[in-house]
């Protein structure tokens, strides 16, 4: 059959799958290096107010230090050992609570999303606790857990938890249920159909959430070590502002960004990973 | 010997609380959807479906698979009532139903995964299929990166990969373009003239419906009957040629004509049909 032949040769040939993927990350890396590129002037602008303006006296140098001492004291608080005690402090804080909140998060979104009735059951206290601050509870978790690794923990948990229970329970429902009818038509248990079908296709949903979730549980465990603590970056930062010592509070606060910024940029490549699948636009955050 | 008894099906559907259609200037929450649907089907046997938009053939097609219940009347398959999806029958959906996060092969696996073949042997099977389809080199590709008719061939070779002897199609190449169309019929027939499964395949496309199969059953408007059968005695192994020949057209305009009155009433019927979502 020559017709048939013909017109399947004619369909358009693909790249390779490796390469495909090759060029996805290639194209990753050259988004990131445009967004330095056009940023790098503004930046550098930027840079140059913070060095220039408290040389000339247009802001109080003893509040607001030049960059360069920021940055002098930032290499020897490096060197020093201090900037990683205490940022690995506070990153494990947040990593335990974060992976708490996955671990109660995941199965309980997955159940919520699953059956409407126990998603009615619980979703009025899931609300509920959900607008309620985790800063605004960060004295009850002192009071009842002390001024130990435990509250800190629990407040990166809470901060984190409902970004992560609120996304599985969407990633849950929106499967598409032509999937759920075909894998029940390919006889499919009840449990490959949470495992093989409605876990994958949550996953795009469930990594956006762990994302927000990740952030919000380090920015949390900041605050709390603002308040009680005698470790960790968000410590240093307070600690170093009640002593005047602002270049050590700026290195510190810098700190934070940095460590922010490469934490989104390694989560992103991961999401980008877990939803190799999908196909991809720019995205950024 | 019949493969398929399908015997005085009907299906009543009720409408989420609050919604409700008006049907001969009365309201109800209820649509009937099959009203006494009697066929049976030879083993072996290539069966196409036309009717009208919403007449409730992929319904027969749920009923036959196991995936909805009969309001009354039963399917038999061997001559045992379908209560639930059975292990020897297939479905194929028009909008090929593949997990977009496995690749074609990973696809053409989980039919065989979830029946608890061993990873070997399943690998093996599946490449058999994919390269029956001409995928070969493809297998790594996710269903995002293959072009429709190549998404639908995985999709049809997954539903092979364990031997079934049914195999349930519902409108399988109507979201595809005219020529891929017609490529994946004379696929599709190459192969069925090696297994010979029993094919029951939903389609609005006269000429479709001819050109497959050994019988066409002409359905009526909502709520659907079996309105004619008509057997189509054209020598096999077919090809496109045989369209253009005087036979064929004579069957076109057959089941053309027994459509027609269906259609007409089931275009008054649209309003119902939107609200309901067929």
């Amino acid at each position: 059959m020559t017709y048939a032949s013909s017109a399947k040769g004619g369909e358009t040939p693909f790249p390779t799958n490796r390469r495909l993927r090759f060029s996805v990350a290639n194209s990753a890396l050259r988004a990131a290096a445009s967004t330095i590129g056009y940023g790098l002037p503004a930046m550098l602008a930027f840079a140059l107010l913070w060095e220039m303006a408290p040389r000339l006296g247009w802001i109080n140098a003893l509040f607001f230090p030049p960059l360069s001492r920021v940055l002098a004291s930032l290499g020897d608080m490096i060197a020093s050992g201090l900037i990683v005690q205490h940022l690995g402090i506070s990153l494990q804080r947040a990593a335990i609570g974060f992976l708490l909140a996955v671990a109660v998060a995941i199965p309980l979104g997955l159940l919520m999303g699953r059956y409407t009735l126990f998603e009615r059951m619980s979703d009025f206290l899931v609300q509920t606790l959900r607008n309620t601050s985790q800063f605004a509870l960060l004295p009850v978790f002192i009071l009842v857990l002390g001024i130990g690794e435990a509250s800190k923990i629990a407040i990166t948990f809470y901060a984190a938890v409902f970004f992560l229970l609120v996304n599985t329970i969407v990633g849950v429902k929106s499967t598409d249920p032509l999937l759920l009818k075909a894998a029940r038509s390919m006889g499919t248990s009840d449990w490959d159909l949470f495992r093989k079908v409605i876990l994958p296709s949550a996953i795009p949903s469930i990594v956006a959430g762990a994302r927000l979730g990740v952030k919000s549980s380090l920015f949390s465990v900041i605050a709390a070590e603002m308040l009680a603590a005698q470790s960790g970056i968000g410590f240093l930062i307070q600690n170093s502002s009640l002593m005047l010592q602002t270049d050590r509070m700026y290195a510190g606060i810098l700190t934070l960004t940095i460590a922010g910024l490469l934490l989104n940029y390694a989560l992103v490549a991961f999401e980008r990973r877990a939803t190799r699948w999908q196909p991809h636009g720019d995205e950024t955050d | 010997m019949d493969r398929i008894t399908v015997r005085d099906v009907c299906k009543t559907f009720r409408l989420r609380p609050g919604q409700s259609v008006t049907l001969d200037g009365r309201k109800s929450d209820r649509v009937e959807v099959l009203a006494g649907v009697d066929l049976s089907i030879r083993r072996g046997e290539f069966i196409t479906l036309v009717g009208p938009s919403g007449s409730g053939k992929s319904v027969l097609l749920d009923v036959i698979a196991g995936l909805t219940d009969a309001t009354s009347g039963s399917a038999e398959i061997d001559g045992r009532s379908v209560t639930r999806p059975h292990a020897d029958t297939a479905y194929v959906f028009q909008q090929y139903a593949l997990f977009p996060w496995r690749t074609a092969i990973e696809n053409v696996e989980y039919q065989l995964e979830v029946r608890g073949v061993g990873k070997a042997e399943r690998r093996e099977r599946a490449l058999h299929f994919l390269n029956l389809f001409g995928l070969r080199g493809f297998e790594d590709r996710y269903p995002s990166q293959l072009s429709g008719g190549m998404q639908q061939r995985v999709a049809i070779a997954r539903s092979l990969s364990s031997d079934p002897q049914v195999l349930l199609m519902d409108e399988p190449f109507a979201a595809l373009d005219a020529q891929t169309r017609d490529i994946l019929q004379i696929e599709l027939l190459r192969i069925w003239e090696t297994i010979r499964t029993t094919v029951v395949f939903v389609t609005h496309s006269i000429d479709e419906a001819i050109f497959l199969a050994d019988r066409v059953v002409v359905m009526t408007a909502r709520p659907a009957r079996v309105k004619e059968i008509v057997e189509i005695d054209l020598p096999r192994p077919r090809d496109i040629e045989c369209r253009n020949g005087a036979a064929f057209n004579d069957y076109r305009g057959h089941v053309w004509n027994a459509l027609r009155d269906e259609v007409r009433k089931a275009q008054a019927d649209w309003s119902l049909a939107s609200a309901f979502g067929h």
